[in-house]
């Protein structure tokens, strides 16, 4: 038994169903980062003043975080390439663009993993002040979300890629709704990198 | 019925024999999986029950030894079968948390809305059929991991189940398991709730416009996107905490809390009140997953049996959307005693009276909605119209909770037990009920036995009044909800103390209540009265399919023509007229 619209798009919406279920997906995850920062807000608030020293204790490496926010900008951008390389019909620039994405994810993690035991080092946990608390609770998460888009991008353009040849829409699809989400953790990132290390 | 086969030639091509594990274990039908829900939230509402039919034992008999099983608890619960006050503790927390998130959540989402919706809809599937799939199996993991936390050295979680930090921070007992167990719960929750609106949204059959869907399958989608809004700040609150109690950090712990006399080892700086806050901008619209659903049910039957269009059709679904939307903003009239202040306890109490609107909007249209009828007094009817007032019991006994004056004195009383009791067992679950034994003959082709079903519901009703009615006035007395031993040892309890008994006994007799229901479930798959396609005369798009439906559906055409509830229609030559068939003038 076929499900209707998950190729074609539905006639009335002009979507097909997977582009409704990842904005629907995507919904819930402003709702879960949205949390989290409220957390941050209300503990903000609630330092009686601590806060800044709490960050200047944190020694925060801001060169290091500039860099891991241009790396995930190029991968949004190499995410875009990707899908639009799928559009015109190019496999090879979409495999080079795929990867290129997933590269960068990795790149990302390298320098969070160095960021991380910098801190370790320096005997900074996130026991040590509700700002290190916050702040491993926020971007380990959102760690795991680059995980988890680094190996969805790596099944489409590895091993799932082969479905090019027998129903491109459908792969240009799944690369599509991969990259949105791909730059809600993007995103994610653009809103945590000034709260933390800016402001 | 004249019943049209245009079995489309295309359909049968997929057709094809499954294994056993790909048709009933790890199946990717909503049908089967909807009874996979089913079966399992009804389990579990069960298990709940058990629960609490040994707290009421402690608290009828204080220091009593527990009869028959007592001695099977185990020296670290019930020394000599007498019931220890932690896990008197344990045991109401668990309570609360299954019975809201695995016992009537699965079945009134996951099951009822799997199993009914797509069929309304006059959909094959639902959109996301795999997820479906993964969504059930994270529910089932969730539940293995509460249901083993009972045998954790230091036992399940007992802190409530609103779990309130910073208690639930640094108790000893089950609560990392707890969590765990959430994060599958939700999980599960939000796959459901994408899968759920993303079906409504693009599976309609043809000419099932918005305003034609039945009203359950919009109490289903304003539920969905309950469920996917609000749930993700309780993983986040449910990920801090986890935080809070395997990494030492402090998100809820302020500074300087003292534990057994010494000042706890922590940096502090936390704010306890926030996971008050994370916890009910969740369980507030929680409580409307829990109720909206029961309201769509009720709809359907009351609709069926009065043989009468729904009235106020209309005004009902722009009051379920009002009312999903006002859900969010309302949490913090759990809060009132907390010290917030008196600006936000004026807000809150504020968007709380406005959100009783549409609630008794509903119901009005509800109970109008008989006026007139040539009503059928069958199972499923019974309960619905035993949901009717005793949601409005609930319902009434709510509004003093949402102005904080009275509030204060009311909220750590047995009058909150009683209040919220009336709106999810004699309310809700009346209504899940209800929809059992309406929708019995669509999952196994044959009806549940009548005569049983009376011998269910008019015990049940009795016993149910019996059980939380005398919660309100021994709360009016200022009774305390959190004592293990029923209140015996304050003196203002005195007079009203021996309403325990009383509320006891109901409570196991409602036990005894619940065995025709059990025996006619199982006697009925193979035994009951054979139903044809619509055994209750409906008009809604499910009764067009066969009973019980195959995979895919349906084996014919199915094009909406009118809206919902075209009953007793003035020169129709039947008094009904299904929403799929061509107009016959």
């Amino acid at each position: 038994m076929e499900i209707p619209y998950t190729v074609e798009a539905h006639p009335e919406t002009g979507l097909n169903n997977g582009k409704i279920g990842i904005w629907l997906f995507l919904t819930s995850e402003v709702m879960l980062f949205g949390a989290l920062f409220a957390t941050f807000i209300m503990l903000r608030i609630g330092s009686d003043g601590n806060w800044a020293a709490m960050q200047a204790e944190a020694e925060l490496n801001i060169p290091l975080a500039t860099v891991n926010t241009a790396v995930l900008i190029a991968s949004s951008l190499t995410m875009v390439m990707a899908w639009a390389s799928l559009m015109r019909g190019q496999l090879g620039r979409f495999k080079l663009f795929g990867w290129l994405t997933v590269g960068c994810g990795g790149i990302f993690l390298v320098i969070k993993y160095f960021e991380y035991t910098a801190k370790f080092e320096h005997h900074h946990y996130p026991e040590s002040s509700t700002f290190l608390a916050i702040y491993f609770a926020m971007t380990g998460l959102h760690a795991l979300h680059v995980i988890g888009g680094m190996a969805w991008n790596a099944y489409f353009t590895g091993p799932g890629s082969k479905v090019f040849h027998t129903n491109r829409q459908w792969l240009t699809d799944r690369v599509e709704h991969s990259g949105l989400f791909w730059h809600f953790v993007d995103l994610v990132w653009i809103f945590l990198f000034p709260v933390f290390y800016l402001l | 019925m004249a019943e049209p086969v245009h079995a489309s030639p295309a359909h049968d091509e997929h057709h094809h024999e499954q294994s056993f594990w790909r048709k009933y274990i790890f199946s990717t039908d909503h049908k089967v999986i909807g009874v996979q829900y089913s079966v399992t939230g009804l389990a579990f509402l069960f298990f709940g029950f058990v629960l609490m039919m040994l707290m009421r034992w402690n608290l009828a008999y204080p220091n009593e030894p527990i009869p028959l099983i007592g001695s099977l608890l185990g020296d670290n619960r019930a020394p000599g079968g007498i019931m220890l006050p932690d896990f008197y503790n344990e045991l109401g927390a668990m309570h609360g948390t299954i019975m809201v998130f695995l016992g009537v959540v699965p079945l009134a989402v996951g099951g009822f809305g799997n199993f009914v919706m797509p069929l309304q809809l006059g959909a094959p599937d639902m959109a996301f059929p795999r997820i479906n799939m993964i969504s059930y199996w994270c529910l089932f993991m969730g539940g293995v991991t509460m249901f083993a936390s009972f045998f954790l050295p230091n036992g399940a979680a007992g802190n409530g189940w609103t779990s309130y930090s910073p208690l639930a921070d640094i108790a000893l007992n089950g609560q990392t398991a707890w969590l765990i167990g959430m994060i599958f719960l939700i999980t599960s929750s939000l796959l459901g709730a994408i899968n759920f609106i993303t079906t409504a949204i693009q599976l309609r059959a043809p000419g099932m416009t918005w305003m034609r869907l039945p009203f359950f399958c919009w109490a289903q989608i304003v539920t969905a996107f309950l469920l996917l809004l609000a749930f993700p700040p309780l993983e986040a609150a449910g990920v801090l905490q986890l935080m809070d109690r395997v990494a030492n950090t402090s998100f809820f712990i302020p500074e300087g809390l003292v534990v057994g006399g010494e000042v706890l080892d922590r940096s502090g700086g936390g704010s306890p009140l926030l996971w008050q806050h994370l916890f009910w901008f969740l369980a507030h619209p929680e409580v409307y997953v829990l109720i909206l659903p029961a309201m769509g049910i009720v709809a359907e039957v009351i609709a069926n049996n009065s043989r009468k269009p729904l009235w106020g059709y209309r005004s009902m679904v722009y009051s379920l959307i009002f009312l999903g939307f006002m859900s969010f903003i309302v949490w913090a009239h759990h809060m009132f005693i907390t010290g917030m202040g008196s600006v936000m306890s004026t807000f809150f109490q504020t968007t709380t009276m406005i959100i009783s609107i549409p609630s008794v909007i509903i119901l009005s249209a509800l109970f109008i909605s008989l006026w007139g009828g040539s009503i059928r007094y069958n199972t499923p009817m019974l309960f619905a119209l035993g949901f009717l007032p005793m949601f409005g019991i609930g319902g009434l006994t709510g509004l003093p909770l949402g102005l904080s004056a009275a509030d204060i004195p009311l909220h750590d009383t047995y009058y909150v037990i009683g209040h919220f009791h009336y709106v999810v067992a004699p309310g809700t679950l009346f209504a899940l009920f209800a929809g059992v034994y309406y929708w019995f003959p669509k999952v196994t082709g044959r009806k549940m036995n009548e005569f049983l079903g009376k011998l269910h519901f008019w015990p049940s009703l009795v016993f149910m009044n019996g059980v939380f009615f005398p919660m309100m006035i021994q709360g009016l007395n200022g009774v305390s909800r959190r004592l293990a031993d029923g209140g015996i040892s304050y003196d203002f309890a005195g007079e009203v103390a021996g309403l325990n008994r009383m509320m006891s006994v109901s409570a196991w007799c409602l036990a005894l209540a619940q065995i025709p229901f059990i025996i006619n479930f199982f006697m009925s798959i193979r035994n009951g009265e054979k139903a044809g396609r619509n055994p209750w005369n409906s008009t809604t798009v499910e009764w067009l399919a066969p009973s019980p439906a195959p995979h895919g559906n349906f084996d014919q055409p199915i094009e909406v023509v009118r809206g919902p509830y075209e009953y007793s229609v003035p020169g129709s030559d039947k008094d009904y007229v299904p929403q799929a068939e061509p107009a016959s003038t």
